[in-house]
């Protein structure tokens, strides 16, 4: 094809968007509707499968001691903690340590919490980071850890490791996936209708060039690319729209969120990490479903 | 040019609208079509340009043998005929340079050279300066000559004119007509089907006589020879 026909195919492509104008707002906002639900539930899952990931990374015990512990009581507890077998490395966390980390999961927001407090006034107690050979053997350490702990002495303030939430998230996020896909599905399916629908009114408006074009001996191919392009178009730029619209909004939440979810120690992906990956997706499924529609509609409506 | 070999075409409904037409029309010729209305002139000329298939019988048009066309090679067929009807058939919203530059467009001739081309036909049938035109700000004759000229812009060996000067004033359709004769000096075979008596006898060619989809009269120089 020479390239000033392609211009044409594409011209002639605007043209009709423009002409149709209603349709195209009614399949551009479908094709809008269904992949912004489609990259609401991509980050949703983006962010699901990043948190699992770090929880399972971190599937280890965290012991806080009691506050005001002498350092020869915390040797010895590190010696009897350690002394476990399933345990496979220990670490102390002080809790000048410990603030210093709170300090940089909460972001700029959570400054202002943190404020007052120092190395002399700080509210955190220590702590030990413990490892175990196999996470399946979390449980049963923190089981042990805690039975360190007797009426009369309790050096061990509480115990926590995050098994069971890495399964739960794995369950929700299955959830997630299947609710998703299937409504992904649908709406794309309508999306696709709509296209086929504004195509046709297209090829109904335009009968008459459609015959001349066959009585001159335009191929059959050339009759059909700005069909084709008017598909592909509606797809590209609900899709465009929609990537902009979400990966604005994204942002936008990363940055309102970061102190809340901080304080839960939870870390949303970031923009850098996954705009690529939706934008590809979202513009490549918009794309697809412009030509899906496209196609129908000329198989269906243009006896070429 | 064109040769027809025991050409049938009977249509779904059972009626015969061509019952066995054999006829050769050579290079260059200018062929008057005449007969009833309904006796099959219609038939007759979609035939030439692959707008329909014979049921029986063999077409060859430029060589290419119509009935066993493939689908695929039909616009490659079509860009060696020029089709005139008597309702121009142009594209309301485009300019007349426009209408003719498009024909160019479809086959996918260079820019430059559609420029050319469309500006030297129009001059060819005398709009050239009303190239900027759209169709309903011109006459019926000049409407006509806009679809001559889409007709012989791709430069096709034969042109099939379908009653062009039914819709004209008889001043009018005799311009039309020098024009077509024109091209046809040119080195364009023309075939027309028409219900001017008038034009037909005062300019004499072949006529072939279609009643009731057979061939009833084929003369050269001959006459309209129908009262009405």
């Amino acid at each position: 094809m020479r390239f000033s026909t392609l211009l044409r195919h594409i011209r002639e492509g605007f043209k009709s968007l423009l002409r149709n104008g209603w349709m195209t707002f009614a399949s551009v906002s479908s094709i809008c509707i269904s992949l912004f639900i489609l990259g609401v539930f991509l980050f949703l899952a983006l962010n699901v499968n990043s948190l699992a990931d770090q929880i399972k990374s971190t599937v280890q015990v965290r012991a806080f001691l009691q506050l005001n512990m002498e350092q020869t009581e915390i040797d010895a507890l590190r010696n009897r903690i350690g002394s476990i077998e399933e345990v496979s490395s220990i670490t102390f966390v002080s809790k000048e340590e410990g603030l210093e980390l709170l300090r940089e999961s909460l972001g700029e927001d959570g400054q202002g919490l943190l404020e007052g407090f120092d190395e002399v006034n700080n509210p955190l107690p220590d702590a030990f980071n413990i490892e175990a050979v196999d996470p399946e053997l979390v449980p049963e350490i923190a089981r042990k850890i805690e039975a360190i702990n007797t009426p009369d002495e309790q050096p061990i303030y509480s115990v926590k490791y995050g098994q069971g939430t890495v399964e739960s998230l794995f369950k929700v996020m299955e959830t997630v996936r299947w609710f998703g896909l299937g409504l992904v599905g649908l709406l794309a399916l309508t999306a696709m209708f709509l296209i086929a629908n504004t195509i046709k009114t297209t090829i109904i408006a335009r009968r008459r060039e459609i015959g001349i074009m066959k009585l001159v001996g335009a191929t059959n191919t050339f009759i059909r690319w700005p069909f084709f392009i008017e598909g592909v178009l509606i797809g590209l730029i609900g899709s465009g729209i929609t990537t902009g619209i979400l990966i604005a909004g994204y942002a936008q939440l990363v940055k309102v969120s970061q102190f809340e979810l901080g304080l839960m120690m939870i870390r949303l992906v970031t923009l850098q990490e996954s705009w690529l990956i939706v934008a590809v997706l979202l513009i490549t499924m918009g794309t697809l479903i412009g030509v899906w529609g496209s196609t129908i509609s000329i198989r269906k409506y243009l006896k070429v | 040019m064109i040769e027809m070999q025991d050409v049938w075409k009977t249509y779904a409904k059972g009626a015969h609208a061509l019952r066995g037409i054999s006829v050769i029309i050579d290079r260059n010729e200018f062929v008057y079509l005449v007969g009833p209305s309904g006796a099959g002139k219609s038939t007759f000329m979609k035939l030439i340009y692959r707008e329909e298939v014979p049921t029986k019988g063999q077409i060859s048009v430029n060589g290419f043998n119509i009935g066993k066309l493939k689908p695929r090679k039909i616009p490659f067929v079509r860009r060696n005929i020029g089709v005139i009807f008597q309702d121009f058939r142009l594209l309301p919203q485009l300019t007349a340079y426009e209408n003719v530059a498009f024909a160019m467009e479809v086959v996918e001739a260079p820019r430059r050279i559609i420029k050319k081309r469309t500006m030297e036909v129009l001059e060819l049938v005398g709009l050239r300066y009303k190239h900027g035109s759209l169709p309903a700000h011109l006459s019926g004759g000049e409407q006509q000559r806009v679809a001559i000229a889409r007709a012989i812009v791709n430069n096709p060996a034969v042109i099939v004119a379908d009653e062009p000067t039914g819709n004209l004033d008889p001043e009018t359709s005799w311009g039309i007509m020098s024009l077509l004769e024109e091209i046809n000096f040119r080195g364009t075979t023309i075939v027309m089907a028409t219900h001017n008596r008038e034009i037909v006898n005062r300019l004499r060619k072949r006529v072939i006589a279609i009643e009731d989809g057979l061939i009833a009269r084929d003369e050269a120089r001959g006459e309209y020879g129908y009262e009405i």
